[in-house]
């Protein structure tokens, strides 16, 4: 089988159009609504969880057929927690304002509902690379929503982008106030749930 | 020989190999990044306590450059940290704050200047768990941090004024609290009055040698009533 051939292509872009995680399966929506009151840890996160899944899916696709059925989830369990143990220190090594900001949401990667499931319904089955295509897929898919939510919040929130300052000085002296609703969950999940529609309506093909 | 992946004894084994393999691979890990992470947590700490003293939008290696000119000695007390600074020839002590806040922990620096009636040079305050846009403010508002900025501290008895309200009588050393964020800023105040209450006289008895500079003198008169109750 090539590398590119056109099931793995599908494997890849599927999880970003029709099967996507969060605008299709409706998965991994809490850590979405809690890290994505700004921009950076959004697209932080999204990285984070796309290298977990990729690996995670690799390493139990490797494994898979050692893989003891009666116990799958607690190895799938351990390999995934595994995985998030190192990218937490790494982070706290390399980048430690961003996993500040993120606090418990980076540990909270185990219970992510769409490593479990992309573990459980793809990795078990399939070969190493066509896994780690997937997992890349459905992370990016994932990381999009997040960036395009961080992104609206942080700017309609702080009037910033990446901490930098979008809205210019002028409009606050002429009376314009910065959403205060915007850093506030609720208005994430209304933000999912809109980036949802746009997607039902416009983007969205059936299989 | 095809082996029965689903007898106990394989089970067992199984799981034991593959525990034992991720603890060496996370005690690796865990060994490799530690020197990085403590120095992170480190300059955290120093970026923080300039950010009490209205120093703020450094980077890693200019806040480093900063803090060794304007810190001039530290000392530790009860588990608080207090800090000598000079800054532009004036003594200015930072305290340590540590208390509680509605989901858990909050901490801060606290700065103070002037040596009779000592007024706020500046504040910053962490948490570790406070609600996004409402307890969180107390760390992400500069602008709330900068409303403690000049009051007062201390009452005609020694006793701590300094106090987050919801309705300011006395700007003289009252702030008005975080809206919406009752508890979380009733947690501020109860750290200001605990961690601010003996601050004067440790400081003293700590820094004593910095201090015992001419202008410092008129501090210890105004302190030592404190330190003979004890």
């Amino acid at each position: 089988m090539a590398l590119f051939s056109k099931q793995n292509k599908e494997v890849f872009t599927n999880p970003l159009n029709v099967d996507h995680p969060i605008l299709g399966q409706v998965l991994g929506i809490c850590s979405a609504l809690a890290v994505t009151s700004q921009l950076k840890p959004a697209i932080v996160m999204g990285l984070a969880v796309t290298v977990i899944t990729a690996f995670s899916n690799v390493i139990i696709s490797i494994i898979r057929n050692t893989i003891p059925n009666r116990i799958r989830i607690v190895v799938q369990l351990v390999v995934v927690a595994a995985l998030v143990t190192i990218v937490s220190q790494i982070l706290k090594a390399f980048a430690y304002d961003v996993s500040v900001q993120l606090s418990v949401y980076v540990g909270l990667i185990i219970t992510n509902c769409i490593l479990m499931g992309r573990l459980e319904a793809f990795a078990m089955q399939n070969k190493p690379w066509p896994s780690f295509l997937d997992g890349v897929g459905n992370g990016l898919g994932y990381a999009m929503i997040l960036v395009i939510v961080g992104a609206f919040r942080e700017f309609f929130g702080r009037g910033s982008l990446l901490g930098f300052q979008i809205i210019p000085d002028a409009c606050y002296d002429l009376g314009y106030v910065n959403n205060g609703m915007m850093t506030m969950p609720a208005m994430a999940l209304i933000l999912v749930g809109c980036v949802i529609w746009v997607h039902r309506a416009y983007f969205y093909k059936e299989k | 020989m095809k082996l029965n992946t689903n007898s106990n004894s394989y089970i067992i084994v199984y799981s034991a190999i593959l525990v034992v393999i991720v603890a060496f691979l996370l005690a690796f890990v865990y060994q490799a990044l530690k020197p990085m992470q403590d120095a992170n947590v480190a300059l955290d700490i120093k970026k923080q306590i300039l950010y009490s003293l209205n120093i703020r939008g450094l980077d890693g290696q200019e806040a480093e450059a900063k803090y060794t000119e304007v810190v001039k000695a530290e000392g530790e007390k009860d588990g608080r940290k207090y800090y000598m600074c000079n800054i532009g020839g004036e003594n200015v002590l930072v305290v340590e704050l540590k208390g509680m806040g509605l989901w858990g922990g909050i901490s801060g620096y606290l700065a103070m200047h002037g040596q009779d009636n000592p007024t706020v040079y500046g504040a910053y305050f962490n948490h570790e768990s406070e609600t996004a846009g409402l307890g969180a403010e107390i760390k992400d508002s500069q602008e709330w941090q900068e409303k403690f900025i000049g009051k007062v501290i201390y009452d005609e008895n020694h006793d701590v004024a300094l106090s987050v309200v919801k309705k300011v009588d006395n700007p003289d050393c009252q702030v008005d609290c975080v809206t919406g964020a009752t508890l979380t800023s009733n947690g501020v105040d109860a750290m200001l009055k605990t961690c601010l209450e003996d601050a004067c006289p440790i400081a003293f008895e700590l820094f004593e040698d910095l201090m015992t500079q001419p202008q410092a003198v008129a501090d210890s008169t105004a302190t030592e009533p404190k330190v003979m109750e004890e």
